[in-house]
C-alpha cells in the first residue's frame, strides 16, 4: 500500500477509463464535427461577408431594415404556432384512446401512425395537392353529397398549409404523448375516483397533468420542426404563405445571395436555441429523445 | 463441492473512501473479514453497505483505500479478475441461457473442459438441490429456484471469496426463512469467505457469524449476533436492532439512577457523557416474575395489544417515559393480564440492564 492509499492510482484508472469511453465516441463526434459544426461556422462566417467581400452587417441590417422580413417571421411564427396547436387538438385524443387499447391492438394503431413515414414527404405532399385542388376529390365529392355548392378553394393558402404541415407533423406529437400517457399508472385514477372526482375531473385534474411533460415534449418537437419546413408549406401555401425557409431558398436561387440567406439561417438557428432554452426551464429535454426518468 | 481444497481467504479492508460530490458513501472505512467467515454488513439503505460490496466486487471504484483478499493487493483489479463469486440482488441470470448454460458460464470462460464442465454444473446444481434441472430455460423457473440458480452460478467455479447483495429480497417471507438456514447450512459445508448485505436485522441475526452495522457511510458497530443485540455500541445500533426503549438516566460517580432510583448493574458503565438506559420489550418482567435483585419501574398501562404468540404491553413511568413490554401468551395469561389504566410494577433483571452512549454518532 502506498502513502496516498492508492488515490492516484485509482484516480488514473478512472481517467483511463474514461478515455477508452470517450475514444468509442471519436468517430460520430469526428462526423458531427465535419457535417455539422464547420458548416454551421461557415454558415455564420458567411453571413457577416458583404457585397464588397469584407466584413459587413448588411445582411443583419438588411432583415431589420426592410418590412417584408419582419412579416415573414411571424407569419413562419403564426403557422408554425397553429400547426402545433391543431396538432395537440387532434393528437391529444387519439393518444388517450390508443393508450387505452389492450397492448398488441395499441401497437398496430401505433404502426399505422407511422405508416405516413414510410411514404415520401414529396409523394404526400403533392397527393394533398390533388385532393384539395379546385376539381379535387374532396370539393367534388362534397359538391355531389351537398356539403357545399361551389368548389373552395383550399390549396395554394394558408387552408392548405396548415392541413398539409398537420398531417406531417402529427406523429412527432402521438409518439411522445402516447408514451407519457402509457407510463400513467390507472391507479392514480381510481385514486382518484375513490377520492370522488367524477371521470372528467380526474381527466383533468391527474391525467391531464401527468401526461402534460409528453405533450410539452411533442409540442416543442412539432413547433421546432415547423419553424424550418420547406417542402410541403412550398407546395400547398403556392407563393402565398412566405416562410422563412422559403426566403433563404429564394435569395439563393433568384438573387445568389448567399450572404443574406445565411444571416437567415444564423437567424433561425438562433431563435431555436433561444425556445429550447425557455423549453428547458419548463421541461426535462431528455423527453424530447425519449430517454431519462 | 465437498471436495473443495481451495481455502478460503481473508479480506482486508484499509481506509477505504469513497465520495459522490460532497456526500460519503464510505468514510474511511477499514474492516478485517476473517478467512471462512460469514459476514454481515446490515444498515439501512443509503448507509454505504451496498457500496462498500460493489468496492469488494470491483465495480465502484473509491477515491482511495487499500482491499486485500489474502495478501494480494486487489484495490485496481478489474472486476473480472478478481475471482469472487456474487449472487445479485435481481439474480441477474442470462435469460437467453438454459440453467445449465448460466451456471455453465464462468466456466466457459475459465476454460474448463466440457465434460468437466458437465460434471461441475450438475454437482453445482445438486448443492443447491436443483440436480436435474440444466435444460430448463430460465423464464419456467420459480423465484426461489432462480435464486438457487444464481447461487450455484457463483459458487460452480470454486471462488474462496462469495458476495451476496440481499439475494433473498425478492422472496417471499416463508421461504425466505427456509433459504437462510440453508444458505447458513451451504457456508458451513463450502466454507467460503462470505460477506453478505442485507437491510433485515432478522436476517441478519439468523445467518451471520459477525455483523457490520453501517451508517453515513462507517462502521457503527462490529460484533457477533449475542453481543450486538445484548450489548450495542451506541444508540443507533440499539435503535436499529430490535425494539427497544430509552430511559434518561442520571449518574453520580459509580451510581446511576433513574427517577431518583438507583440501579443495580451487572456490567460496566459506558465510558460516556451522557448515558441511556436501553430496555427490550421481551427482557422486561411482569409482577409476579420479579425477583430479589432486580430493577423495578412503576408504570401505568397505556395499551394492551394481543399478538398471538405473545402479547405487548405499552406503559407510562412516572416522568412521562414510554415503556414497551412483550410476554409470551401461555395458558391462562390471557385472562391474567393487567388493564389499560392498571398501576404495575415492571422487572429488569441487572444483566438485562443496558447503558449506553447516549449521544447521536456524528456524521
Amino acid at each position: 500500500m502506498t502513502a496516498d492509499l492508492n488515490a492516484a492510482g485509482l484516480r488514473r484508472d478512472e481517467a483511463a477509463e474514461r478515455l477508452a469511453l470517450f475514444g468509442l465516441a471519436s468517430p460520430a463526434l469526428l462526423l458531427v464535427l465535419i457535417v455539422m459544426v464547420l458548416p454551421v461556422g461557415w454558415l455564420f462566417y458567411v453571413s457577416f461577408v458583404g457585397a464588397d467581400g469584407g466584413f459587413s452587417m448588411e445582411n443583419y441590417a438588411r432583415m431589420v431594415r426592410e418590412k417584408s422580413y419582419g412579416r415573414i417571421f411571424l407569419q413562419t411564427f403564426n403557422v408554425s404556432l397553429l400547426t402545433t396547436g391543431l396538432c395537440i387538438l387532434i393528437g391529444y385524443p387519439l393518444a388517450y384512446f390508443i393508450s387505452g387499447l389492450p397492448t398488441r391492438i395499441a401497437n398496430l394503431c401505433l404502426i399505422t401512425v407511422l405508416l405516413p413515414f414510410w411514404t415520401s414527404l414529396l409523394v404526400r405532399t403533392y397527393a394533398w395537392l390533388v385532393l384539395l385542388q379546385k376539381q379535387g376529390l374532396v370539393n367534388t365529392w362534397a359538391i355531389s353529397l351537398g356539403l357545399w355548392d361551389e368548389p373552395i378553394k383550399m390549396v395554394h393558402n394558408l387552408t392548405g398549409t396548415l392541413i398539409g404541415m398537420v398531417h406531417i407533423m402529427l406523429p412527432f406529437l402521438i409518439l411522445p404523448v402516447y408514451g407519457a400517457m402509457r407510463a400513467i399508472d390507472r391507479d392514480y385514477l381510481k385514486a382518484a375516483a375513490n377520492l370522488g372526482a367524477s371521470p372528467t375531473r380526474a381527466f383533468w385534474t391527474v391525467f391531464v397533468p401527468l401526461s402534460a411533460p409528453g405533450l410539452f415534449a411533442g409540442a416543442l418537437m412539432v413547433f421546432i420542426l415547423c419553424l424550418g419546413f420547406f417542402v410541403t408549406p412550398a407546395v400547398l401555401g403556392g407563393g402565398r404563405v412566405i416562410l422563412v425557409s422559403m426566403k433563404i431558398v429564394s435569395n439563393i436561387e433568384l438573387f445568389v445571395n448567399w450572404g443574406a440567406a445565411s444571416a437567415l439561417g444564423v437567424v433561425l438557428l438562433a431563435l431555436t436555441f433561444l425556445i429550447l432554452w425557455v423549453a428547458s426551464k419548463f421541461v426535462r429535454l431528455e423527453q424530447l429523445t425519449g430517454g431519462g426518468h | 463441492m465437498t471436495d473443495q481444497t481451495k481455502a478460503a481467504l481473508p479480506i482486508t479492508v484499509r481506509n477505504i473512501t469513497k465520495t459522490y460530490g460532497r456526500v460519503f458513501a464510505l468514510n474511511d472505512v477499514s474492516l478485517d473479514i476473517r478467512s471462512g467467515e460469514f459476514l454481515t454488513l446490515l444498515g439501512p439503505s443509503g448507509s454505504g453497505k451496498t457500496t462498500l460490496l460493489m468496492v469488494l466486487a470491483g465495480f465502484t471504484r473509491p477515491d482511495r483505500g487499500s482491499l486485500t483478499f489474502g495478501d494480494r493487493e486487489v484495490i485496481r483489479t478489474a472486476p473480472h479478475l478478481r475471482d469472487v463469486g456474487m449472487v445479485f440482488q435481481n439474480y441477474a441470470l442470462f435469460p437467453h441461457m438454459t440453467v445449465a448454460g448460466n451456471v455453465g458460464y464462468p466456466l466457459r470462460l475459465r476454460g474448463v473442459a466440457k465434460a468437466e464442465a458437465g460434471r461441475r454444473i450438475e454437482r453445482a446444481l445438486e448443492t443447491v438441490q436443483l440436480g436435474g434441472y440444466g435444460n430448463r430455460r430460465i423464464d419456467q423457473l420459480s423465484g426461489g429456484q432462480k435464486q438457487r440458480v444464481a447461487l450455484a452460478r457463483s459458487i460452480v467455479f470454486e471462488p474462496r471469496i462469495l458476495l451476496m447483495d440481499e439475494p433473498l429480497s425478492a422472496l417471499d417471507k416463508k421461504l425466505r426463512d427456509r433459504m437462510q438456514i440453508e444458505l447458513r447450512h451451504l457456508h458451513e459445508k463450502l466454507g467460503m469467505t462470505t460477506v453478505y448485505v442485507t437491510h433485515d436485522q432478522r436476517e441478519a441475526l439468523t445467518m451471520s457469524d459477525r455483523i457490520a452495522v453501517v451508517n453515513h457511510g462507517r462502521i457503527m458497530q462490529l460484533a457477533n449476533p449475542r453481543d450486538l443485540y445484548n450489548q450495542p455500541a451506541n444508540r443507533f445500533v440499539a435503535d436499529f436492532i430490535g425494539d427497544s426503549a430509552f430511559l434518561p438516566v442520571q449518574r453520580e460517580g459509580s451510581t446511576v439512577s433513574f427517577a431518583g432510583q438507583p440501579l443495580t448493574l451487572a456490567h460496566p458503565i459506558p465510558d460516556a457523557a451522557s448515558l441511556l438506559l436501553m430496555i427490550r420489550p421481551e427482557r422486561l418482567r411482569l409482577a409476579r416474575d420479579i425477583t430479589e435483585g432486580m430493577n423495578t419501574f412503576q408504570a401505568t398501562v397505556t395499551e394492551v395489544v394481543y399478538q398471538g404468540d405473545s402479547f405487548l404491553l405499552y406503559a407510562r413511568t412516572g416522568d412521562g417515559s414510554e415503556l414497551a413490554m412483550r410476554g409470551a401468551i401461555r395458558g391462562g395469561t390471557v385472562s391474567g393480564l393487567p388493564a389499560t389504566g392498571d398501576r404495575i410494577t415492571l422487572g429488569l433483571d441487572p444483566a438485562d440492564t443496558v447503558l449506553i452512549d447516549g449521544e447521536e454518532v456524528r456524521r
